[in-house]
């Protein structure tokens, strides 16, 4: 009896430090995607090198697509802004960088309300919606 | 036996269907009526000078009790917040009178504390060269968040209204002119 009793207590303690182990920050950090597949429908090349007129455009397609834009940043080339979409807040920051001596790469990533948008489609909106204001073809990234 | 079976399946569905939830799809396609919306939110004046402009457009924010939250003049940013008054007098009153009917039915209920309160209003104006570089384009874009009575978000929308931007920009022009005869 004694000895059951102990191994009730040994689960019950084992229960406690096992409950205390499981934190939610690392939560933050779960993706669904690959790292690649996600770099892969967040990012397209243009042919560009103006790097302020890209940033620009990239700003007039968020107002286009009913977004307020909060930051930006022409060093960084970070632009932030936010839509509303139902009670849910849609946030979104796209960056602006060179790549090599004649292109721009351009990428996005979006949230709505604590669900982080791992899907294609939407982000292939983004990019027509970029391209129709560029009058630039946008090009898939390896 | 064969219910209880009926009413497992339909709740492993509902277990999936949860699980399945995604976000919603198409946010970020280009709307229909987009260029009637730059119609709107956009103006052109006629000069060179981004930065005469960029400043008459902080002035007229400050003019309509905004504040500067965010700017990156290279660009052409000013991003504003401003809080205020929501309420509403006539949606107070149909409240309080529904409160009032429903305590003398004997029920209770609190549609006095779901009355928008206070609202935040932001405002992303961008001022950039147009096309062919001779001129200023001038656009603004407004949201806001409000909160009832009960410190709940009860509504959150962008401002399509005409008169806020038309008021907006004859605010502008008038900046404008004021701060090029330096009053």
């Amino acid at each position: 009896m004694k000895k059951l009793k102990g191994s009730y207590l040994i689960c019950f303690i084992l229960l406690l430090v096992l409950c205390g182990c499981a934190t939610s920050g690392n939560k933050a950090f779960q993706t669904n995607e690959s790292q690649v597949a996600l770099r892969s429908m967040q990012t397209r090349a243009f042919d560009s090198t103006d790097k302020k007129l890209m940033m620009q455009t990239v700003i007039s397609t968020l107002q286009d697509l009913d977004f307020v834009v909060e930051k930006a940043d022409l060093i960084l080339g970070s632009v932030t802004g936010a839509k509303y979409l139902g009670n849910a807040v849609v946030a979104m920051t796209v960056t602006v960088r060179p790549r090599g001596e004649k292109q721009l790469l351009v990428r996005t990533n979006a949230q709505i309300g604590i669900t982080s948008v791992e899907d294609p489609e939407t982000y292939q909106d983004f990019f027509t919606a970029l391209g129709k204001s560029l009058f630039l073809t946008a090009h898939n990234v390896d | 036996m064969k219910k209880m079976l009926k009413f497992v399946v339909i709740l492993m569905i509902c277990v999936f269907a949860n699980g399945c939830a995604t976000a919603p799809k198409g946010f970020l396609k280009l709307p229909d009526n987009y260029l009637e919306k730059r119609q709107l939110e956009m103006r052109i004046y006629d000069t060179k000078d981004e930065n005469k402009i960029i400043s008459a457009v902080a002035g007229v924010l400050q003019d309509l009790s905004f504040t500067l939250d965010e700017s990156e003049t290279e660009l052409g940013l000013v991003g504003a917040s401003k809080k205020a008054d929501a309420s509403n007098a006539g949606q107070k009153t149909l409240a309080f009178l529904a409160d009032i009917a429903s305590a003398m039915s004997g029920t209770s209920s609190n549609n006095l504390g779901n009355c928008d309160d206070v609202q935040l209003v932001k405002a992303a104006v961008i001022t950039k060269p147009t096309l062919k570089k001779n001129k200023t384009a001038v656009r603004v874009t407004f949201q806001r968040v409000v909160w009832n009575v009960n410190k709940q978000i009860s509504k959150v929308e962008t401002l399509n209204d005409p008169e806020i931007y038309k008021k907006f920009f004859d605010s502008l022009s008038k900046a404008i002119f004021l701060e090029a005869n330096e009053i």
